[in-house]
């Protein structure tokens, strides 16, 4: 049996609901002969013709926009960006009009808005962001970001089987990085459910996407020092899995909230406000927060290793609250 | 929709279309001046109050030509296509009151209403945003083989947004069906025609995004609906959109707060000669289809239709506090995790 990276789980997902499901098709920039500027939707258009395999001049809010009408025309549409980046260019139809629809007259947008996020590819300012907490503040929108083949594969099959929008972002470093056996046949992973991917005893770290592994390489090494490092992948960041969070922290006392996303504002000080008020009693500790800087994603390499939180990093912040 | 299915036959403008259009106009102007003029300014609606007076034309001689399986994103100068639809007063009435029997059962208010029973998307408040939204219901309709069409509203405004552009582009490149319908009343919010655009037309947009695009008077409803059947053979043959520029003049302020007197009082009374309602008379008149005794009776039933849907949406109540977070998402996250409280 062979092991399934990331980008191909994500392919076989695609490929396997839109075998399922004739509602389903793929739309955006350069994904029918081209195959996609990651090649995800690569041999789709030969299976599955150019009618649900759409290629979309340069417009990402047209491509939003249409995906959104789509949806309320009895579709359900799974949206390329290119990059997750250029979600920007797509906020006003994501934000006021695919996320409100239900709210305001009840109308379900079944969409999956698929978007290459985050760094460690010497993307640049441009091609390297993580996009999350705008989407995440935005009520009416569920938010995903696999860590693994596995729930990469299971996440998406779920989105696209979701009644509501659902930004889905694929980590560009996992996409060729990360390989695992997969089951053979249908398997879905649910949506707002967290996953604890390392038991442990002494501190929990929170974290999603590509930090899952940078958390779980910290704890492996940290366990050679006697330090044992629960691991909680969120998988899903809204809605948040706030029980899975309160229940580590109840467990080990002690907190670290990671992501590759930058410090203010993002996900990690909405975590400590739920910890805050719904665990204060437990900690023993304070909560730390890891995250790259408020600065934009830089290119050189020797900035960007200096801009993503590191390895390192989580041993050393891991170290000093064990020691608290 | 009854009214609707009565003029679907309709190739030839009879005394029975004129009816079915002037019934459609004369509500829409007298719903709206009832929403305006007396139940803004009684405190009976709340909030922003936008008003399609001396456009009815445009919308009522369109949307009388969709089929069923027509979509339509009106704009919120169109409130005869949603009439034309089979919304009813005074469903729009309780949408006006933030009533929970209106279209969005409170969460929104004005124009802000669609169905999708009735294939009518609502409008948002970043105007033009519906342009690409109708590409997508257009790109479903070419998905599944059929012949319907969207009719996609907008005004003069709408064409500076990238959305605008963004949209037309994608759909003229897809080949979509859709016929856009832009209500060209010559002032967006305060802004006048040549502070929004460097052109004298908007059909001057179109040669850009290769689509097919004509001027038509948008106070003479028998031109628009003239104008929109050319527009269906075109869109309905499969040969991509199409653009109608409807000429027009806002006959009130932006909305209800808005007294508009930035608008020159000259160019007001020139239009004010040209209102569509006493145009589609003057032509039934001298077709002798109709009197001025007739006219006095069709507004008659109007006003009653009127007072009857008002007393009704009175009656509803105001959406319960306890549904807020209701319908956000279409299960509910466990835990009531919408807000912060254990």
């Amino acid at each position: 049996m062979t092991e399934t990276t990331y980008v191909q789980a994500i392919r076989a997902g695609i490929w396997e609901e839109m075998e399922r499901d004739p509602n389903v098709f793929v739309m955006g920039e350069d994904i029918a002969e081209y195959g996609g500027a990651f090649k995800v939707t690569a041999g789709m258009l030969e299976r599955f013709g150019e009618k649900r395999v759409v290629d979309t001049p340069l417009s990402e809010s047209a491509i939003v926009g249409a995906g959104t009408g789509a949806a309320i025309n009895g579709l359900r549409p799974v949206l390329e960006m290119q990059f997750a980046d250029f979600m920007a260019c797509g906020f006003d139809q994501i934000t006021n009009f695919a996320a409100k629809c239900r709210y305001r007259w009840g109308q379900q947008i079944p969409m999956v808005i698929r978007a290459p996020a985050g760094g460690n590819i010497h993307g640049g300012p441009f091609h390297s962001q993580n996009v999350e907490m705008p989407y995440v503040h935005t009520p009416g929108l569920k938010v995903v970001q696999p860590a693994t083949a596995y729930d990469a594969k299971g996440l998406l099959k779920a989105s696209i089987r979701d009644n509501d929008p659902v930004i889905f972002l694929e980590h560009k470093y996992l996409y060729r990085s990360v390989k695992e056996r997969l089951p053979a046949g249908d398997y879905t992973v649910p949506l707002g459910k967290a996953k604890v991917r390392r038991e442990g005893n002494d501190l929990s770290i929170v974290a999603y996407g590509w930090m899952v592994h940078t958390a779980l390489d910290a704890a492996a090494q940290l366990a050679a020092e006697g330090i044992d490092m629960e691991v909680l992948d969120l998988r899903t960041l809204a809605p948040l899995d706030r029980e899975a969070v309160l229940a580590t922290v109840r467990k080990t006392n002690k907190v670290i909230f990671l992501h590759e996303d930058t410090l203010t504002g993002g996900l990690g000080g909405e975590l400590a406000g739920i910890v805050g008020e719904h665990a204060f009693e437990y900690l023993d500790g304070p909560m730390v927060r890891i995250a790259a800087p408020d600065t934009p994603v830089p290119f050189s390499e020797t900035l960007e290793k200096a801009f993503l939180p590191t390895v390192d990093e989580v041993i050393e912040q891991a170290r000093n609250l064990h020691r608290y | 929709m009854g009214a609707l299915a009565a003029a679907l036959p309709a190739t030839e403008i009879d005394l029975d279309l004129a009816r079915t259009l002037l019934y459609h106009m004369v509500m829409m102007r007298e719903l709206e001046d009832r929403i305006e003029t007396k139940l803004y300014r009684q405190g009976k609606v709340l909030g922003g109050c936008y008003t399609g007076r001396g456009q009815e034309a445009i919308s009522v001689g369109s949307a009388i030509l969709s089929q069923p399986g027509d979509w339509l994103t009106p704009s919120h100068r169109d409130m005869g296509a949603l009439l034309i639809r089979g919304i009813a007063p005074k469903e729009i009435l309780a949408q006006y009151m933030g009533r929970a029997g209106g279209l969005t059962r409170g969460r929104d208010g004005n124009m802000h209403m669609g169905c999708a029973k009735r294939h009518c998307v609502p409008i948002i408040s970043s105007i033009g945003a519906s342009v690409p939204v109708a590409g997508g219901l257009a790109l479903a309709m070419k998905y599944r083989g059929e012949s319907n069409v969207v009719f996609n509203y907008f005004g003069d405004g709408a064409t500076s947004r990238g959305d605008w552009h963004e949209g037309l582009n994608m759909a003229a490149v897809m080949d979509l069906p859709i016929v856009y319908l832009c209500n060209n009343n010559q002032y967006a919010y305060s802004t006048p025609l040549d502070r929004q655009m460097n052109i004298d037309d908007v059909v001057e947009r179109a040669p850009g995004y290769g689509l097919p695009a004509e001027i038509v008077s948008g106070n003479d409803v028998l031109a628009v609906f003239k104008a929109t059947r050319r527009a269906l053979e075109h869109v309905r043959g499969g040969n991509g959109p199409y653009l109608i520029e409807c000429k027009t003049f806002r006959m009130s302020g932006h909305s209800a707060h808005d007294r508009a007197e930035y608008v020159p009082g000259m160019l007001r009374e020139e239009w004010s000669r040209k209102d569509p309602v006493l145009m589609l008379q003057k032509y039934m008149v001298d077709r002798e289809w109709a009197t001025e005794q007739d006219f006095k009776q069709i507004r008659k039933g109007v006003l009653d239709e009127i007072d009857n849907a008002v007393e009704w949406a009175l009656a509803q109540p105001f959406p319960d506090p306890s549904t807020l977070e209701d319908d956000v998402y279409e299960t509910a996250p466990s835990g009531g995790r919408l807000r912060s409280a254990p």
